[in-house]
């Protein structure tokens, strides 16, 4: 057994302006499930095949964006090296009390050099999923909308991607899966693992710190993600692009926009990354294709649309 | 011939929005927000992001024409003040009269 550290993201904290309209987009169309809602008006949400109580929490607020982005740890001791790692490297570390997110233990929270609250927690309540753990059928009847198996990662912006790369590298232990290089060798985007996957979380240069381009959720076939686009043509979900497919990663992907703005994306597929790889590289002559495998050039939303 | 004359619809109440720095109108029907009535009529001149208030892609100010009520949008892009100054999103903005705008694109703050 190899994973040791940082196993996934754990939970995003987004920031939606109307509840109502937010629930309908994330339970009735993406199909996540309501787990909870807490004195504050906070809802807890999760995907269909996610084991932990929560991988989403919305919060109404005046604004859209992402408070938090939290990542799950394998155990309490892990939790403490990462505490005193973190104020070695010179980071700020908040220690938040367990039950401040109902079902989740306690978490450290720092800021990154690109302005965006992170998270590390070892404890959350455990659900499972409605199918069971005895001799489960593969799939529960009764889902909503596009069915997305879990919420995935996202995909920040903001400024000093060097020196976020190093702290994710060399104090957080994740692995550069990819990037994207200027010709003097500048790196203006960077994908990090924590595990087996393609990336948990990716970083883009940009001038404004601590801005979301998107969240993203899985799927498990490009069929789905077609059914998944018909469903935001039947609701009139506004779609940013897609379905087609990012050169990086490999994924077959469609971008939307929640009822607040904030960019979600559903997707399947990656490739199986081991600590042993050597990281992709894209250079930004090919960053049309790196983006969008199919349309080979970028829009201008992919640069200028963040909450 | 008589019987057709009782099928015909009544009249869609639209108002005129006009685009101020290339005059260009196009017609925004009641209860539609202006992007949405832009981009259905195939038209371009405000850009177009998340179409739900909050990414301020779409900021326009209302130049001339007072009768409109907006949706929704993020503080983080239209202040109070921009909006008693007539500053708001065009995917938020939904005519009540003819209206004129100026597209002003994305807020871009200082980063110190």
């Amino acid at each position: 057994m190899s994973f040791t550290g940082v196993l996934r993201p754990g939970h995003c904290a987004l920031r939606v302006m109307e509840m109502g309209p937010a629930l309908t987009h994330y339970v009735e169309r993406l199909g996540l499930i309501k787990t909870g809602e807490d004195a504050q008006g906070r809802v807890y949400l999760k995907g269909w095949d996610e084991h932990d109580s929560f991988s989403i929490v919305l919060r109404e607020a005046d604004a859209p964006g992402m408070d938090y982005l939290g990542f799950k740890v394998l155990a309490n001791a892990d939790l403490d090296r990462f505490e005193v790692a973190l104020r070695d490297y010179g980071c700020q570390v908040e220690r938040i009390p367990a039950g401040e997110l109902e079902g989740c233990g306690h978490r450290i929270r720092f800021e990154i050099p690109s302005g965006h609250q992170i998270e590390l927690y070892a404890e959350k309540d455990h659900l499972g999923t409605s199918v069971g753990n005895r001799n489960p059928h593969p799939w529960p009847e009764g889902l909503q909308g596009m069915k997305v198996h879990r919420f995935d990662h996202c995909l920040l912006y903001g400024p000093k991607l060097a020196d976020v790369a190093d702290l994710f590298i060399n104090v957080l232990g994740f692995s550069l899966t990819e990037r994207v290089v200027t010709p003097d060798n500048t790196m203006i985007a960077a994908f990090f693992s924590s595990s087996n996957k393609a990336h948990d979380i990716a970083f883009i240069e940009h001038p404004e710190p601590n801005k979301l381009h998107h969240a993203s959720f899985l799927l498990n076939s490009w069929e789905e993600v077609l059914t998944a686009a018909d469903l935001m043509s039947m609701h009139d979900i506004p779609i940013d692009i897609g379905p087609t497919r990012h050169g990086i990663t490999r994924g077959r992907t469609i971008y939307f926009f929640d009822p607040s703005g904030n960019r979600n994306e559903v997707f399947c597929g990656d490739y199986s990354w081991y600590p042993d790889r050597e990281p992709i590289t894209w250079e930004t002559e090919h960053l049309g294709r790196a983006i969008f495998y199919h349309d080979r050039r970028l829009n201008e939303n992919f640069l200028n649309v963040v909450t | 011939m008589a019987a057709m004359s009782q099928c015909e619809p009544s009249p869609t109440v639209e108002y005129r929005i006009t685009l101020a720095d290339s005059g260009e109108c196009f017609a925004c029907k009641d209860g539609q927000n202006v992007l949405a009535a832009m981009e259905k009529l195939g038209r371009r001149g405000i850009p177009v992001g998340c179409r739900g208030g909050g990414c301020g892609i779409c900021r326009v100010q209302v130049v001339a024409g007072e009768r409109y009520h907006t949706r929704k949008m993020s503080r983080a892009q239209v202040s109070a003040a921009d909006e008693a100054s007539g500053i708001c999103l065009a995917c938020r903005l939904i005519p009540e009269g003819d209206l004129v705008v100026r597209a002003l694109g994305l807020l871009r703050r200082a980063v110190s």
